[in-house]
This record gives C-alpha cells, structure tokens and sequence, in this order.
C-alpha cells in the first residue's frame, strides 16, 4: 500500500465535494471520503504492524517514498511511517469521521464548511507522515487559512477574535519553527531530510538554541504554557467540528512535532531544557485545571482542561524516561478522541438548548439519554477513572515520572497527580448539574434525543476511548520501539 | 548583422509594438474595440517571442550586454504587462487613451529592459530615465481627478530627486575609477571615503526605485492618486525590473565592497519590512494598502539580495514570477472593483463573497500568496527568499524577519475576513468583463501551480549558474 494514499483520499474527497451540487451530495461525499480514508488508516495499522514482525528490525521507517520535487534546494516529497505516525494518523481520521458525522446539521454554506475541514484534515495526516522538514513545514502551514476561516464564518460569540489569536499565535509558533529549520539546514549540510539531520552531530550551542525555537515553536501549537492563551477563545468560538478538530488533532501536530522533531533531531536541547519543560507543564496542568473550576460555559471548561490534560504529554516528554514518554504519546492520542468526544457532545447540546452556560440546564439525563450518557462518558474519560483512556495514559506518564528519584521530580509528579483530583471536582459537579435534576431547558422547545448520524459520531469515538481504555497494550506496543529509538538518542549522550 | 537581431530582439520587439502604436494613432484607428484585443495578442505575441531565440553578447562597444538569464528576466516582464493588458481591461475599454497609455508602458518597458541590459553607467542612467518619466506621465492618466494629477507631481519631484543622487554618485564614481564600464569599475575602485559615499547614493537610489524605507514616502500617495493599472505596473513590473537590475548591479560593481554594504542592506530590510508592515496595518484603502503590503514585500526581496551572492538571482527572479501574479490579482480585483462604483475602502469589500465568488476567491488566494500561506506559491517564493536572506544573516535577524510574517499574517487576514463576513452590505453588481476573467484564471492557477512547478526553478537555477 502506498502511504500516498492517506493524503490522495481527502484530496479526492475535496475535489468530489467541490463538483457536487446540493447540501446533501457534499455531507454524503465528505463522509465517504473519510470512511475510506478510515478503513485506510486501520489496514494501514494491520499492515504496519505485520510488515513491522516481518522486518523485524523494530524502530524503522516503514512505507517509505521518496520523490525530489526540488532536489537541488532539498525538498523531497518524502513520507513515511513509524509506530507513532500510525497512531496519530488513526487519531485523524477517527476525529475526522466523527467530525463529519457532527457536522451534519450544518445549513449555512455547506460545501465550503466541509471543504475547508477536508483541508485541514491533510494539512495534520500531511504533517504526520513527512519525512522532510520543508514539507512537514508546509503542511503545518496549510491548516492557517482552514482555521482561521472555520471559526470567523462558523464561529460563535467573539468569533473574529479567536479566529484571529488562534491564527496570530500559530503563525508565531510557524515562525520560531521555521528559523529552527533553517538552523538546522544550514548547519546540518544543507538537508531536510529528518533521516539524514538525525545523523549529524550538533554542536551543543546549536542544539540548545534550535531546541528552543523549536520546542517552543511547536509548544504554541500544543498548548505550552504560557502559549496556551489561543486554545480557550479558539475553542469556544469555533464550530463543532472545528473544535473537534482544533483540540482533537491540531494541538497534537505540536506535540509530534515537540517529540518526533524537536526531541528527536536535538537530544542535547532537550536534556538542557527538560526542567524548564517540566516546570512550565506542570504549571500548565495546574492551572488548567484550576481555571477550569472557575468556567460557566461547557466549552470553555472543555477548553481549559484541554490545557492541563495536554500539559501532561508535555510533561512525560520533559521527564525523559522510557515510561514518561510513551504515556506523553498515550495522553496524545488518548485526549485527542476524548476532547474530540466531548466537543461533539457539548455541540449536540448547544444545538438543542441553544445554551453552553452550565446553570441554564438540568435534568438532560431525562430529555436526551442517549446525549446525556456520552457527556457522563467523556467526563468519567477526562477525570481518569479506569477502563477508559485518560486513566491509562496520564497513569503511564506519572508512573514514568516518579522513576526520576530526585526532590525536585518528585515534587512536581506529586502536584501533578493533585490535579486529577482538581480535575475530578468540576467534572462531577459540571454533569451533576447538568445531568441531574428536574428537566429544565431555556425556552418551551420540546427536545429529541440525537439521531442516527449523531449516534454513529459518539460512538465511533466512544469506541476508541474504551478501545485504548481496556486494552492499552497494542498502543504500547505500538509505539514502544519509536520511544526507544528516541530514548536512546537521548541516554548516548 | 543578426547578431545585432538577436542580442536586441526584446527591444526591437518592444519598438515594433511602439511603432505600430504610433501608426494606429497618427491613422486614427485608436478605438478600443479594435486596438484593446489587437494590443491583448501583440502583447501574448510579444511575451512569446521573448521566450525563444535567446544568446548572450556585447553591443555597442560593450554598452549593452545581454544574456539567457537577462532576456528570461525581460521574458517574466512581458508575461506581466501581458496580464496587465488582460487584467484592466474595462478600465483601459473606458480610458478615452488607450493608445497614450500603451505608448507609455511600452516606453518605459523598453528603458527597463535597456537598463538590465546595460553594461556602462552612462547607459545605465539613460534607461533609467527612459524607464521612470513615462511612468510619471502615467500616474497622472486621469487629469480631471486631483488625486491623480497629485500623485504625478509627487511621482516625477520625487524621481527626479533620486535621479538626481544617482548621478551625483554616478559622477563620484567616474572621479574615483575613471571608467563608466561596470566589468572596469570593481578593479579601478580604491579604498576612499569618496568610494563609500558614491555607494551610499547608488544603493539609495535603488532604494528609491523600490520603495525601500526611509525612501518610500511617495509609495502609498502615487499608488492611491494613480488609477490601479498603472500603480500595479510601478508594483509589480518597476519593482521586479528594479530588483533584477539591483543584484546584478550589486554582483557586478561592488564586490569588493561586500562586506561594508551588508550590514546596510541589512539594516534597511529589517526597517523596510517592520514599517511596511506597521502601516499596513491600518490602511483602509486597498491601493494604500497594496501599497504597503508591497514595500513589505521588497523588504524581503532585500533580504534575499542583502545575501550579496550571485545565486541571490534565484530566489529574487522566482519570487517575481509568483508576486507578478499574486500581486497583478489583487489590484486587478481592487480595479473592478473601484471601476464598477468607485469602490476602494475595506468595508466595501465585505461580503464580497456574495456577491461576485470569482472576485472573491481570486482575491482571497492572492492575498494568501502574498501572506505566504501554502499552497499558495507566495509560501515557497518566500520560502527561497528567506533561505537565501539566512545564508549570510544570522540567526537573530531571521527570526526578527519570521516573526513578521505574523504582523503581515494580521492585515492580509483582515482583509479575507472582510470578503466573507455576511452583511447586506452593497447588493450592487460587480462584473469582470471576459478577458479580465480570463487574465484572473491565469493568475489563480499561477498561484495555485507555480509551488509544485520544480522545473521552473531547476530552470532558473541553471540560468542563473554562469553568471
């Protein structure tokens, strides 16, 4: 199978969509595009893993390809996948599907809407499988517009100012990383080519200031405390699927590109600065999840703790064990289909009570199960309790931590794992106050229950909460010998 | 005897194009709807034939010097005014000159292309010359409009100010080197203070030519007060032709002087690009808007150029090809726009998108080049721009260059946001004629096609090689 196809579907699929004719023509296309684009990503899992027990060299590179577009300058058209990319690009096209699904109801230009979310959906599977710096550039670089036009057109409330922070501060974080590319081009002899940068040894100067750029750069894009101001107004002002997306996917090209990039490329920049990184994560999880005890509004609250639960990745890749660090990928692909989840849910509400704020509703349990279940789903996801993902990973990640013996470890794996109960309080008293109750809704409207694309939506990503939940060990399993690889860049030193 | 053909094809060309022009005027034959289509085809004729049949020689006892790399640049100006000739249409259709407008272009087409031919100073300022006064001319096309004749004036003090520095440095130089021929002046130049000095002005008036900050001040006035077609040929074409001769200039002349003139260059594009971007920030007014979103754009130009090698060429040469679209684009929509109803101000683009999509999405995917945003080509002509800029720079001021981008990101942003935002705003009709439909379909797929066009720039490369 030809790794190609993962970014020729949705660009089908958007072409497709450009020649329909009606609303319904363009929902039915985007939603085939990305089932196929689905069924891809999985045999592409099956594949992976078969091709991988064949090679049996573990932490390769598989499916590659290789085109020069412009030799001379080093751009290659270069892709290819290991253990982690295959994770991510699972996570996508799960978020993607459901995003799609979610999308259903929307009337107001419906083929730009869907052709904008095809767009930024290659932009994160492009960004996934380059094996070179200027194409993994310019498909980070292709979701700007995507974004920016998804919250200003469909956005809600303070729409034209999120759209333009997110956009701002994504294109500051574009550009620390670009002049980290081009440090590490020039001093690197003259290559893209992640494969043939990791070979060359950095002076440690260099290394320090690129792992800067670069950590920060992608950092923006992933939360990093204090970037993290974009995500809560992003969020909120965004459509469903946009917020779906934004929290689901985008924030996690930072976090593939802070681990597989950063991490990988500069092990010496990334053993320099991993106290700061951990200081600055578990400030980010701290404050996350206090900020969130103080939200009003469902998707700021969403919003908030996406802060903190991302923080976490950050931290396990901070920490620099084995075990760290595989949770930090875990968390990844963990919270981008529970936040994915929970976005689709809070929307299902919004579209229902025309209301986000937490005092305006009661007793949904009653007036849509179905939706009301989901939302108790995905809180009881966030909050950490066995069984579904959150618990595995953020477990894995502290676990990983405390292996770092020292006070100053310790001490910042303790205040960590004290979040979780922070976590627990506005998660429980969010759904209590929602769920439970006599039923009482702003207006007369009477409401239904979601339908069946709604349904499909939930419980795909439902699925994968549990899926990962109740049986972690392929993810790990997964991912190990990437981590390793990485690990061992790190321990050579 | 061909050798003379062939070494001055593009400006005999240019001169047979003139010729006719006169004819069809002394003949009264200068009504639109036979000239306008008739010029379109001359033009599309023109830019092919520049194409082929390209050689490398000396004429005129060394004067004039011409090579492949110099006639695909004459080539990439061609294509310009080809577009231009497609992208204004109605407003040339209305113009009561048509003939006038296109004896103008076409003259000073013709002093530029002599200039980035020209191998001697004597040469080099007569072109000049040739290449700005018609330009003044132009900038005051619509005499009836106060703004019009304002921005003439401004043009041609201003011109003639920069000029006049030219040929004072021009002059210093004769003094110190006692040549004019650029291939004699590099050996003959001593250190002196006199030398820095005649530097200092030569790269001064450059700056002029290319609205570089401090030397931008007549920029935003002429491009609003001059109608769109002919701000975009000071935009685009002046900018491009400038910018080519500059490095070549730069390459041939000053080399021993590189390492004083970097850090001016330097200097003056980190200036360039911030200022540039601070005012463009606020500008209501499209024409004052491209107008700065330009001076941005030749900032980082000079941040490739400031590089100081010869394949700064590449770079600058490919940016040109993607600005010559994105850039001719917008201000052909800006011109629709402002002929349709008089139309300049940001509010009443909104919704735009509504009203005419063709417009809309032509205007959107140029400001998203010119913003540098794949897959638009403005993200990989910038890109080389920058790479090259990096090579020389250190790493603080790419970063300071970068992190622009975002300031740039805002006002181009505004703007798109503007042509989707969903008011009642103007229900006017708004309709490009055909050929200026065409010329914008053109420059879409320019946009959208030149990034992943490799060959282009494999092709620019090996130009550009034995220079």
């Amino acid at each position: 199978m030809s790794l190609l196809l993962i970014l020729i579907i949705p660009i089908l699929t958007a072409g497709a969509v450009l020649l329909c004719k009606t609303d319904e023509q363009v929902k039915w296309t985007a939603l085939a595009g990305s089932l196929a684009q689905l069924g891809v990503s999985v045999a592409l899992y099956f594949l992976f893993v078969r091709e991988r027990a064949i090679t049996g060299q573990e932490s390769l590179i598989l499916f590659e390809e290789r085109y020069p577009l412009l030799s001379d300058a080093g751009i290659f058209l270069h892709v290819g996948a290991d253990g982690i990319t295959v994770g991510m690009i699972l996570l996508t096209s799960f978020v993607l599907a459901a995003g799609v699904l979610a999308s259903w109801n929307i009337v107001y230009r419906v083929k730009e809407f869907f052709l904008l979310l095809l767009l930024l959906a290659l932009g994160a599977f492009g960004f996934f499988i380059s094996q070179n710096l200027f194409l993994l550039f310019f498909f980070l670089e292709l979701s700007v517009i995507p974004k920016f036009l998804l919250i200003s057109i469909w956005g809600s409330g303070k729409k034209e100012y999120s759209a333009n922070k997110l956009a701002l501060m994504l294109m500051g974080g574009s550009a620390l990383i670009l002049t980290g590319i081009l440090l590490l081009y020039f001093n690197g002899g003259r290559t893209f080519e992640i494969h043939s940068l990791s070979r060359v040894v950095f002076s440690d100067r260099l290394q320090q200031v690129v792992f800067a750029l670069l950590f920060v750069g992608f950092g923006v894009f992933t939360a990093l405390f204090p970037f993290h101001t974009w995500v809560p107004d992003g969020h909120s002002s965004a459509p469903t699927a946009g917020s779906m997306f934004l929290a689901g996917i985008s924030m996690k090209l930072g976090g593939f590109g802070c681990l597989k990039i950063a991490m990988y490329l500069l092990p010496e920049g990334a053993l320099y600065f991993s106290h700061i990184i951990i200081v600055l994560s578990v400030i980010g999880i701290l404050y996350g999840a206090l900020a969130t005890m103080m939200q009003k509004d469902l998707k700021y609250i969403n919003a908030y703790s996406s802060v903190s639960h991302v923080a976490f990745s950050l931290l396990g890749m901070g920490m620099l064990t084995q075990t760290a660090i595989t949770g930090a990928v875990m968390q990844m692909i963990s919270h981008g289909v529970m936040t994915a989840l929970f976005f689709a849910v809070i929307g299902m509400v919004y579209e229902r009570t025309h209301t986000r704020m937490i005092q305006e509703m009661s007793g949904l349990m009653k007036t849509m199960p179905f939706i009301a279940t989901v939302f108790f789903i995905s809180g009881l996801c966030s909050l950490g309790l066995p069984g579904f993902s959150g618990f595995v990973s953020e477990m894995t990640v502290l676990t990983g931590s405390w292996e770092k013996d020292s006070v100053f470890h310790r001490t910042v794996t303790i205040a960590a794992a004290a979040s979780l109960v922070v976590t627990a309080v506005y998660i429980l008293r969010a759904t209590t106050k929602i769920m439970m109750g006599p039923p009482q809704l702003p207006g007369e409207n009477a409401v239904t229950d979601a339908n069946t694309k709604e349904r499909s939506a939930a419980i795909l990503l439902t699925a994968g909460i549990v899926w990962i939940g109740l049986f972690p060990a392929w993810l790990t399993a997964l991912i190990k010998p990437d981590v390793q690889q990485i690990m061992k860049r790190i321990a050579g030193l | 005897m061909t050798d003379f053909f062939l070494l001055l094809k593009n400006e005999l060309g240019l001169c047979v194009l003139l010729l006719f022009l006169l004819v069809m005027k002394i003949s009264g034959r200068d009504n639109a709807s036979f000239l306008l289509p008739a010029m379109q085809w001359l033009l599309l004729f023109n830019f092919v034939f520049s194409l082929l049949f390209n050689s490398g020689g000396r004429l005129f006892g060394g004067m004039f010097d011409t090579s492949p790399l110099l006639a695909f640049q004459k080539a990439i100006l061609n294509l310009a005014l080809y577009l231009s000739s497609l992208l204004f249409e109605s407003w040339l259709r209305k113009s009561a000159h048509l003939a006038e407008f296109f004896l103008l272009t076409l003259s000073s087409l013709l002093g530029f292309f002599l200039l980035i031919s020209s191998a001697h100073f004597l040469m080099f300022y007569l072109s000049l010359e040739l290449a700005t006064l018609p330009v003044a001319a132009l900038a005051g096309f619509a005499p009836m409009e106060k703004r019009s004749s304002e921005a003439a004036m401004k043009m041609i003090l201003s011109a003639a100010f920069s000029s006049a520095v030219l040929l004072f440095g021009i002059s210093l130089i004769y003094g110190l080197a006692g040549t004019l021929y650029f291939k004699e002046v590099p050996a003959a130049l001593k250190e002196h203070p006199l030398t820095w000095l005649a530097v200092l002005f030569l790269i001064a008036a450059f700056a002029f030519k290319l609205s570089v900050v401090p030397f931008h001040l007549w920029t935003a006035d002429v491009y609003e007060g001059a109608p769109a077609s002919v701000s975009s040929y000071l935009s685009v074409i002046s900018k491009g032709a400038v910018a080519f001769v500059f490095v070549s200039a730069l390459h041939k002349i000053f080399v021993p002087l590189k390492g004083q003139i970097q850090p001016v260059l330097l200097g003056l594009t980190l200036i360039t690009i911030l200022i540039g971007n601070l005012f463009a920030l606020r500008q209501q007014n499209i024409k004052r808007f491209l107008a700065f979103s330009s001076i941005t754009q030749a900032g980082y130009i000079l941040f490739a150029i400031s590089s100081l090698k010869a394949e700064s060429f590449t770079p600058v040469i490919y940016f040109i090809i993607i600005y010559i679209f994105s850039n001719l684009a917008a201000w052909s929509v800006a011109s629709v726009m402002s002929s349709s109803a008089g139309k300049e101000n940001q509010h009443d683009y909104a919704g735009l998108y509504y009203r005419n999509r063709f417009l809309a999405v032509a205007l959107v995917l140029s400001l998203v080049s010119l913003a540098g945003i794949p897959p638009a080509a403005g993200f990989f002509g910038k890109w080389f721009l920058i790479l090259q800029g990096a090579s020389a720079a250190k790493g603080i001021i790419t970063v300071f260059v970068a992190l622009n981008l975002i300031l740039s990101l805002y006002y181009y942003l505004k703007w798109i946001w503007v042509v989707f935002q969903n008011t009642n705003a103007g229900s006017d009709t708004i309709t490009p004629t055909r050929m200026e439909k065409t010329g914008l379909i053109l420059c879409v797929a320019g946009i959208l096609l030149i990034g992943f066009w490799g060959d282009l720039y494999r092709y620019i490369v090996e130009l550009v090689k034995p220079f």
